[in-house]
This record gives C-alpha cells, sequence and structure tokens, in this order.
C-alpha cells in the first residue's frame, strides 16, 4: 500500500552516538498505513553496506512493525496531530532501534504473558512479547513511551 | 501487498498472501475469509509461500479467522511458512492452535 503522506530518512554521522558510524531518522505520522513503508526505509538503511541474514532482516523488519503499531494504536491513539519518531544507531556489530510517541506510555511489566493456555485463543497481546524474543535486547524510558531495540547483526 | 484468491481442483479456497501480513491489511484477509464463508466454502487453505512478514497483528488476524472458519463447521490450513515465519508460530505456542503444512499440496492433501 503506498502512503499519500512523505517520508524522509535523514542519513548522517551521528557524533552524539559513541562508537556509531551513522544514524538514520524517521519521523511519522500516526496511521497504521504509514507502517510498511516506514519499515522498509528504515531497513533498507539500517542494512546498507552489511552482509545481513534474511534471518536479521525478517527480525528487524517485524519488530519495527510491532513497535510502530504498538506507538501508532496504543501510544498515539491514531491521533494525526501526534508523531512517531524512529531513531537508528547502526554500529559495526549491531544496530540500536528507539521508537518514540506523543502518548502517555505504559508499564511493559503489566503486559501478561501471551502464551499460557488460556490466552493461545487471544486475538491480541504478542506484540511485545515477539519483540522481546526476536531481538538481544530491550529497554523503555521511565515514561514508558519509548522502546530501544538492540539486534546483533550476527 | 496483497491476497490472491484462487480454487482449487477439489474445491478448497486458497488464499496467498502476498507481501506482508500486518495491521495495515490483516482486516482485508478476515474480510476475505468471510466472504468465502458467507459463499458456502467451508475448506480454506492460507498459503504464506510468498510472505514476507507478519506481526502479531497478523497472528491474531489468523487466530480470529481461525475461530470463525471453526464456529461455521469449516477447516483451515496455513502453509508454505519459511524458517522465519514458522519461527513466529512456535514463540508464540500459536503452531499448537493450527494445522500447519509444509507445502500447499501438502495442506491440501490433508482436507
Amino acid at each position: 500500500m503506498t502512503s499519500p503522506l512523505r517520508l524522509c530518512v535523514r542519513r548522517s554521522p551521528a557524533p552524539d552516538a559513541e562508537g556509531a558510524a551513522t544514524l538514520v531518522t524517521l519521523r511519522l505520522p500516526s496511521d497504521v498505513s504509514c507502517i510498511e513503508e516506514a519499515v522498509e526505509l528504515v531497513t533498507r538503511h539500517c542494512l546498507a553496506g552489511h552482509a545481513a541474514t534474511r534471518t536479521i532482516r525478517f527480525r528487524l523488519q517485524v519488530v519495527l512493525s510491532e513497535a510502530l503499531a504498538n506507538a501508532i494504536l496504543r501510544g498515539n491513539r491514531e491521533s494525526l496531530d501526534k508523531w512517531v519518531d524512529i531513531r537508528a544507531e547502526l554500529h559495526d556489530e549491531m544496530i540500536r532501534v528507539r521508537v518514540t510517541d506523543q502518548g502517555s506510555g505504559f508499564d511493559p511489566d503489566s503486559v501478561p504473558e501471551p502464551i499460557r493456555p488460556e490466552q493461545l485463543d487471544e486475538a491480541g497481546g504478542r506484540g511485545l512479547f515477539l519483540i522481546r524474543k526476536l531481538v538481544d535486547a530491550v529497554q523503555f524510558n521511565d515514561q514508558g513511551n519509548s522502546i530501544c531495540m538492540i539486534l546483533r547483526r550476527h | 501487498m496483497g491476497f490472491t484468491q484462487t480454487k482449487d481442483q477439489s474445491g478448497v479456497a486458497v488464499l496467498q498472501v502476498e507481501g506482508q501480513l500486518i495491521v495495515g491489511n490483516r482486516q482485508e484477509l478476515k474480510d476475505l475469509v468471510q466472504a468465502a464463508l458467507d459463499r458456502g466454502e467451508r475448506r480454506i487453505l492460507i498459503d504464506f509461500s510468498r510472505t514476507g512478514y507478519i506481526d502479531s497483528s497478523g497472528l491474531g488476524a489468523l487466530v480470529s479467522i481461525s475461530k470463525r472458519i471453526r464456529e461455521a463447521g469449516g477447516e483451515l490450513r496455513l502453509a508454505g511458512l519459511n524458517e522465519d515465519l514458522r519461527s513466529l508460530f512456535e514463540l508464540t505456542k500459536l503452531d499448537t492452535l493450527f494445522a500447519i503444512a509444509d507445502t500447499p499440496q501438502q495442506a491440501l492433501g490433508t482436507f
């Protein structure tokens, strides 16, 4: 699906990120129809110049999609006057991606595990669980409106 | 990104997911399955051979679709998942909820 909204990736040296060669930032509106395009743009820039396995590409695509969906639907509640910011620090060994919304935040520890037998038949509740399983480390800010995901390249 | 709908020689409705199954298009797949059920189809195969990635909204849509088909007295099969896609079902234990075949041909043989 092509979004009518223009997305912009800024690729520049990252003087504020210790040891990072490149900083990629992207701001998108709180519209789920922008997610696919944003994921493709950020993934392409994160993997450029590196030999990425299919699994690394896949994991980055899935966790970006999850984090953006959470930010748009739950954080910003699809309010079109709110933005979602992506900030990716690209290192030789790993990628650190932060997704921040303008919502009031949530307590990540309050999210129940979705793999209990009584939960399996539920349609929702797997996003954060999948992120935690697919990346090497996950951190939240104190407010709970910004998630930082670290994915090793190998 | 989209869906292709065909019918197998034996009458199984086959839906192929091309590209991603994510929050932006999950409703379209649910609507296609509902339309198939409304037409009287009761054997449905969803083929992921040409799918890039699935997010948790896509997995949730498949759970909802499975319930609808079951309630209508029908059968659902999933097929064509590559190793990465299959890992999502295994991590979330959804591989225990769905009948998953390696290939569409194998899935068609199990109806």
